[in-house]
């Protein structure tokens, strides 16, 4: 077999000794690479920050910015990759450095690499750069306007609606369409994010000449086929669905890998090493997506950030879900089949499926069956997916409910886990709600329906007493616990306001579903 | 002005640039310490054996398994260290513990040839504990006395009776979390033995000649055999000015006895278990108000949570006290302090040191007590400031109470802040589920170390024979722009322009016995001595340019490179020229600069003296906006206007500014420390121990509009360049979200609510502040109304008020003697 090999900085290079659990932070900061830097190893703080070359749907290739301490370096096998060092040099900064420097937006540095690396990610992103129309790798403001000066006497004076004269949707992107959430899974504990802000909305498109722009128009490298053998561990990327169910046959022990946000956490602060682990994310047969009349189909290996992009606003409740889920980071490496593999109580999007009644299509190499999301969790990150099985595709009926809204209680409002979740899916005709469907995250063992607030709702008029009475009952749905993230009193005071805050929100519902 | 303070013409000084690393740090190149991994040969890698209880006896400790686990070359003990086996300045902090003192207290290190040799060894060492009964909380510590360090107290005038004037008396008492450091850059430490024995450490620390003293100590060498350097660290924040040491000695001892280079780098994981914290606080309070508002009196006993040695608590609870006063005149004051030793990490100095600890137990008492005045808790505030001719409860004369007058009657004005306040109230009557409200609050922080002997510094600066000059000093550079800051000092005292001046990394055998780079004081204290090196060898080069010139050397001028006389007719010398011109005629062009802080006295045994050189001063506004479904929030906006002297450099400053601000909101709001206080075997664990669950504000927490500007006509007498400290005192303008929140949840309520409002304020917290303001049960809060009121306990009369040892430099240093 030929050496495994990843394109790093336009540079091929050896993967040469790693094991199957060396992650790619750690092999690229063993290159002499060490711009990449570990913060916290488990995917929250985004100083490890790197680029990487992943297909479009239509062909093309997007710079797509993922966390290298979750990623296994065994997956970087024939893929290529960009670090802050590849992207500019002291003396040849790239715009969006430029800006980062200039404008005061590092102070210690070490979160600056990851900070420049998600930067770049949405500095390329094309649908920001067909929005937006500065020159290229412009700085229209000039100078350091971070800072007007008038003697001894500066001022940091910035709101977002001033800027360039143009005026801002939200506070949440710039006049140069670049999209806050690009960095939300960035943490900076020395500049309280201001400059980083104003460095992203100065941003321009990129120049005529940049390479890594004109690297989007050509095809993504393909998934290559890996195998890295060492006596702690075994890492396989098989090269089709079939090979990959047939390994899983052999060995129903193997970890299956898709984006590595669940794994590679559990490899890096648990300790946990696997014998087998099987890397499923480029496989195309889970990478499917597919809209007919009366189904949406997403492929299991679909990463957050491709569904969001391709449904594009399609399931309006998915949109409320993915800004709140993790982080931009976080997004474009999970997939939507690991969070329902991990079946996590708290995972963000069974509440959602489950409101949406979706069902997963299990495969193994003996077939595939079809399975309700109301019947898949069994217990505490159990499910009823036997050995052998993985997640191929996740379907969601249409047409939708016409109220819907996902709310998340957390701490943070960017890239926090829930600690209690709702996804509502209501239809209401005339005056009346003919069909409710929640699903609750956090308030059990496993992410469960509130069957008893469903039927408190429906058949009832879509009114602030009706909705009263049916909240009462959702106050006593599930058995919270207490932990670090919320006491047990909190999370069913949250199960009790959810439904009034819908209504509060969505007294006058559009009446016709989506 | 005074000739520190005397800018020449054209200065470098109070020029905007960008931090002096920036083109590094974005471009990756900037190392840290850890970086050094990848270019150093045959590095050994080490691990610790964490211990999983509270409080414990290690009964038995066998390293043999990890010996047999592949590529664990050794496993350090007790018996391996040569000197003294303590990690710390007051011989209580044991570097290999036989008596475990906390969760995750590391009783042991492996050495491995890669970090998962290390690991799995440390996993393989067997170890035996007799678990012992442990103390967590700062309630069980007081319940249970145990206390640590000295107990003193601040007292003025006669606080009963003061008590007794008021016409309104309250009482009550508040708990508050502490922090985390969260410096993106976890401890690192890289030893390795050079030529000779000597030992050379990498590491990055706060306080490297203390890191030199301790890796001394421990392997038995004295201070000229240890050299530390410290590149940059990626965050410190007091976090790093007491806590490296140990993984630095324990790197060192590695070194010499394997002989290899040894790295200790902590994993978060590992940095958030076991290294010190900000102090969480107890307070139990009485205070009197007269009929409109003005504070007559305040008696209150704070007790801080010490963790499990003293490290730094006493200076930190020393400067709580010191600030609890924040920018209010009371005239009749008694404050006791003490520290609880419980079961938990050694809590540390962290950006403010104390300060924001005792200002926030005063501002928590306006905030609770205003509606039970029934005034606007910003016109309380108001009233309270400070006037010229009064002093602090410790005795210090307040300089410059104006500015803060100045700096809110700015953020007023451009803060719109009355238009606002019209426009909220309308906004709250509009919305029954949604509520906004804007708190504004002032910061008076005071500058230098408490300790006098800490505000010395010294630099050292050469010029070459081209003309280039290298500045050396005593700071370490952590974010804050210190090095920024003093090339452009040195730029500015001899005249050259920016490009000239370059700055190598802090090493103790450049600059010796320095301070830790804390207290703010960085600037003003290395700032001193890089100007005092600069400024002999201008006086030199100016005898040389006045005898080319023609002119006396004093009327010799050096400006943007050039060399000129007082008159503007006279010809002009190249720098460069004039330096070389100097080395031939065999001039010392290098010097060696020295500062210390003038007019400075503290006793600490009667808690008097002017131990600050100046105030700096502060005020914010914030405007936030509350969700009463699920008491999440939004900072919509903030207004600053802060004092920094005469800005060294704007674009730092201001950077400090909003870190700090942003950081404080942290503290405040979000970050949530929670051990486990149960009973269950992992008691006294914390578990909120990674980024997942510990949660730092990221950009859902910056205000939506955020408006800094630096107070104008704030030139400092006392200090290099007009300028003042900059670090610390923004983190504490944040009390105004806190405010603004307290105030939001108390709008779900009838007017005159009075809310309690826990620390941090998740939003969580700030739900059930809702309902209590909704249930009206609170009207009182937990704040009990009349006199004499809940007296707060008082201090035995065996503890000493002040530790005979406390603040002193390490006094048991391994001193040469003669006979050596
Ligand atoms: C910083 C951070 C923030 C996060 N925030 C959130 C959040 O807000 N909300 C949330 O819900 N989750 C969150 N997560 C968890 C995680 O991102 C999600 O669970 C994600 O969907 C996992 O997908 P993955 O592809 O990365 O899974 P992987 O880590 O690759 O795999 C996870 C598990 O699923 C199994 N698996 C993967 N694919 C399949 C398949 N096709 N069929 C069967 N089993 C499979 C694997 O065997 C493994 O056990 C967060 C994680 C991190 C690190
Ligand atoms: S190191 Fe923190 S996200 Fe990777
Ligand atoms: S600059 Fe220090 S963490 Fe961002």
């Amino acid at each position: 077999m030929n050496p495994l090999q990843a394109t790093v900085n336009g540079c091929p290079t050896d993967l040469g000794e790693i094991r199957a659990h060396t992650n790619a932070l750690d092999w690229l900061r063993d290159q002499g690479l060490t711009g990449c830097k570990e913060g916290c190893a488990e995917g929250e703080c985004g100083a490890c920050a790197i680029l990487v070359a992943r297909p479009t749907a239509d062909g093309g290739t997007q710079w797509t910015s993922v966390n290298a301490c979750l990623v296994p370096a065994a997956s970087l096998d024939g893929q290529e990759v960009v670090t802050a060092e590849g992207l500019g040099t002291p003396d040849a900064l790239h715009p969006v450095q430029e800006e980062m420097a200039q404008r005061g937006g590092s102070q210690c540095g070490y979160c600056t690499p990851g900070f420049v690396c998600s930067m770049a990610a949405e500095f390329y992103r094309k649908e920001r750069c067909d929005g937006a129309g500065h020159p290229a790798g412009g700085n229209p403001a000039g100078g350091h306007p971070a800072v007007r000066q008038n003697g001894n006497h500066a001022q940091g004076r910035h709101t977002p609606a001033e800027r360039d004269g143009r005026a801002v949707t939200d506070h949440e992107h710039g006049p140069n369409g670049f999209d806050l959430h690009a960095l939300s899974g960035n943490l900076c504990r020395c500049t309280g994010y201001r400059p980083i802000r104003d460095a992203a909305y100065a941003l321009g498109a990129p120049a005529e000449d940049d390479v890594l722009a004109a690297r989007r128009d050509q095809p993504a490298p393909t998934p290559a086929a890996t195998r890295v053998s060492r006596a702690d561990g075994e890492f396989v990327r098989p090269a089709d669905l079939p090979e990959a169910l047939g390994i899983l046959a052999d060995h129903p022990d193997a970890v299956l890998v898709a984006g590595s946000t669940d794994w590679g956490v559990e490899v890096n602060i648990l300790g946990r090493r696997a014998p087998l682990t099987l890397g499923i994310d480029r496989l195309e047969e889970l990478r499917t997506f597919s809209v007919s009349d009366d189904v949406i189909e997403l492929g299991a290996a679909l990463s957050l950030s491709e569904i969001e992009t391709r449904l594009a606003g399609r399931v309006p409740l998915l949109d409320q879900l993915f800004p709140q889920f993790a982080s931009r980071l976080i997004r474009n490496g999970a997939t939507i089949g690991g969070n329902l593999g991990t079946g996590s109580p708290i995972g963000d999007t069974p509440p959602v499926l489950l409101a949406l009644e979706a069902s997963v299509v299990l495969a193994s190499s003996g077939g595939e069956r079809e399975v309700p999301l109301s019947d898949y969790f069994t217990g505490y990150r159990q499910s009823v997916r036997r050995p052998g099985e993985l997640v191929r595709t996740i379907r969601i009926p249409l047409p939708l409910s016409g109220v819907s809204a996902f709310h998340k209680i957390a701490k943070r409002r960017f890239d926090d886990i829930s600690s209690v979740a709702v996804g509502f899916a209501i239809q209401v005709e005339g005056g009346v709600v003919t069909r409710a469907r929640i699903g609750l995250g956090g308030v059990a063992a496993t992410p469960v329906r509130a069957l008893a607030t469903e039927a408190a709702l429906e058949g009832r008029a879509w009114t602030a007493e009706s909705v009263r009475e049916a909240a009462t009952v959702m106050r006593g749905e599930g058995t919270p616990m207490d932990d670090h993230r919320a006491s047990s009193t909190y999370r069913s005071a949250m199960l009790g306001t959810a439904l009034l805050k819908l209504h509060a929100e969505n007294a006058t519902p559009q009446e016709v579903g989506a | 002005m005074s000739a520190l303070s005397e800018r020449p013409a054209n200065p470098v000084v109070g020029e905007t640039v960008p931090h002096e690393s920036a083109a590094l740090h974005v471009t990756g190149r900037a190392l840290y310490t850890d970086d050094l991994v990848a270019r150093t040969r045959d590095l050994l890698h080490g691990y610790p054996v964490q211990a999983p209880h509270a409080h414990a006896r290690v009964t038995r400790l066998d390293t043999a398994p990890a010996l047999a686990v592949p590529g664990v070359v050794r496993v350090l003990t007790a018996e391996d260290v040569p000197g003294v086996n303590d990690a710390g300045i007051k011989h209580d902090e044991p570097l290999f513990p036989s008596e475990v003192m906390y969760f995750g207290h590391a009783v042991c290190w492996v050495l491995g040839e890669t970090l998962e040799a290390a690991r799995l060894g440390a996993l393989a060492v067997e170890v035996d504990y007799e678990p012992l009964p442990s103390v967590v909380t700062v309630r069980e510590a007081i319940e249970a006395g145990s206390f640590q360090g000295a107990q003193p107290t601040m007292e003025r005038g006669d606080v009963e009776a003061g008590l007794a004037r008021a016409e309104h008396v309250f009482s009550g008492e508040f708990e508050f979390a502490g922090q985390e450091h969260f410096y993106l850059e976890t401890h690192a430490s890289i030893a390795q033995v050079d030529e000779n024995g000597q030992v050379f450490v990498q590491s990055s620390t706060q306080h490297p000649t203390e890191t030199q003293d301790i890796v001394a100590h421990v392997l038995g060498l004295h201070a000229h055999e240890v050299t530390v350097q410290c590149l940059r660290m990626g965050g410190g924040f007091g976090g790093k000015e007491m806590q490296p040491h140990g993984y630095a000695a324990v790197a060192a001892l590695g070194a010499t006895l394997t002989g290899r280079p040894v790295r200790v780098r902590l994993n978060r994981t590992q940095d958030i278990t076991m290294t010190g914290k900000r102090h969480g606080f107890h307070a139990t309070w009485r205070v009197g108000f007269d009929a409109e508002g003005r504070l007559q009196a305040l008696d209150a006993t704070l007790t801080s949570d010490g963790g499990w040695s003293l490290d730094l608590s006493e200076p930190v609870l020393a400067r709580a006290l010191c600030h609890i006063d924040n920018a209010y005149w009371i005239p009749d004051v008694r404050v006791n302090g003490r520290i609880s030793k419980t079961n938990k990490t050694s809590q540390t100095a962290f950006r403010g040191f104390g300060g924001p600890q005792g200002m926030l137990v005063l501002e928590d008492i306006l905030g609770r007590c205003a509606p039970l005045l029934g005034i606007d808790p910003a016109d309380l505030r108001r009233r309270n400031f400070y006037t010229e001719g009064q002093a602090t409860p410790y005795g210090q004369p307040v300089r410059h109470p104006d500015r803060a007058v100045a700096a809110w009657d700015q953020v007023v004005q451009t803060g719109d802040v009355d238009s606002r306040r019209r426009e909220i109230a309308a906004f709250n009557a509009a919305h029954q589920h949604t509520k906004r409200a804007l708190a504004i609050t002032p910061v008076k922080f005071g500058i230098s170390f408490n300790l006098t002997a800490f505000n010395q510094a010294g630099a050292l600066v050469h010029v070459y024979k081209d003309g280039s000059v290298l500045i050396n000093h005593g700071g370490t550079e952590m974010g804050q722009g210190l090095h920024t800051k003093m090339l452009q000092v040195a730029a500015t005292t001899l005249g050259v322009p920016l490009h000239f001046v370059r700055l190598a990394p802090t090493r103790t055998d450049k600059v010796p016995n320095t301070s830790a780079t804390a207290a703010s004081s960085g600037a003003d204290l290395n700032g001193g001595a890089v100007k005092n090196a600069c400024e002999q060898i201008r006086e030199r080069l100016a005898q040389v340019a006045g005898g080319r010139l023609g002119v006396p050397p004093a009327d010799v001028r050096f400006e943007g490179g050039r060399v000129r006389g007082l008159a503007h007719d006279t010809d002009e010398i190249r720098w460069a020229d004039l330096v070389t011109q100097a080395y031939f005629q065999r001039v010392q062009l290098w010097a060696a600069g020295f500062y210390r802080t003038e007019g400075l006295h503290w006793d600490s045994t009667v808690f008097r003296g002017e131990p600050f050189k100046y105030f700096a001063y502060g005020v914010a506004a914030a405007e936030v906006e509350v969700d009463g479904f699920t008491g999440a929030y939004r900072t919509r906006r903030v207004d600053i206007v802060h004092d920094v002297g005469d800005s060294l450099s704007p674009l730092v400053d201001l950077g400090q500014i909003e870190g700090g601000f942003v950081q404080g909101a942290g503290w405040l709001t979000l970050e949530d420390l929670r051990w486990d206080e149960s009973d269950r075997p992992t008691r006294g664990r914390l578990a909120t121990q990674a980024a997942s669950t510990y949660k730092l504000p990221s950009f859902s927490e910056m205000p939506e509009e955020f408006n800094v500007a630096l107070l104008e006509k704030a030139h400092e007498e006392g200090a290099v360049y007009g300028s003042k400290a900059v670090g610390e005192p923004p983190l504490m303008l944040a009390f105004s979200v806190r405010e603004a929140l307290r105030q939001a949840a108390a709008a779900f309520g009838p007017p005159g609510t009075s809310v309690d409002l826990a620390s941090p304020a998740t939003p969580e917290a700030v739900f059930w502040a809702v309902e209590q303001a909704r249930a009206r049960a609170a009207e009182h809060g937990h704040v009990a109304e009349g006199f004499p009121g809940m007296v707060p306990p008082q201090p035995n009369g065996d503890v000493p008020r002040y530790h005979p040892r406390s603040e002193r430099p390490p006094a048991e240093q391994h001193a040469l003697s003669a006979e050596v």
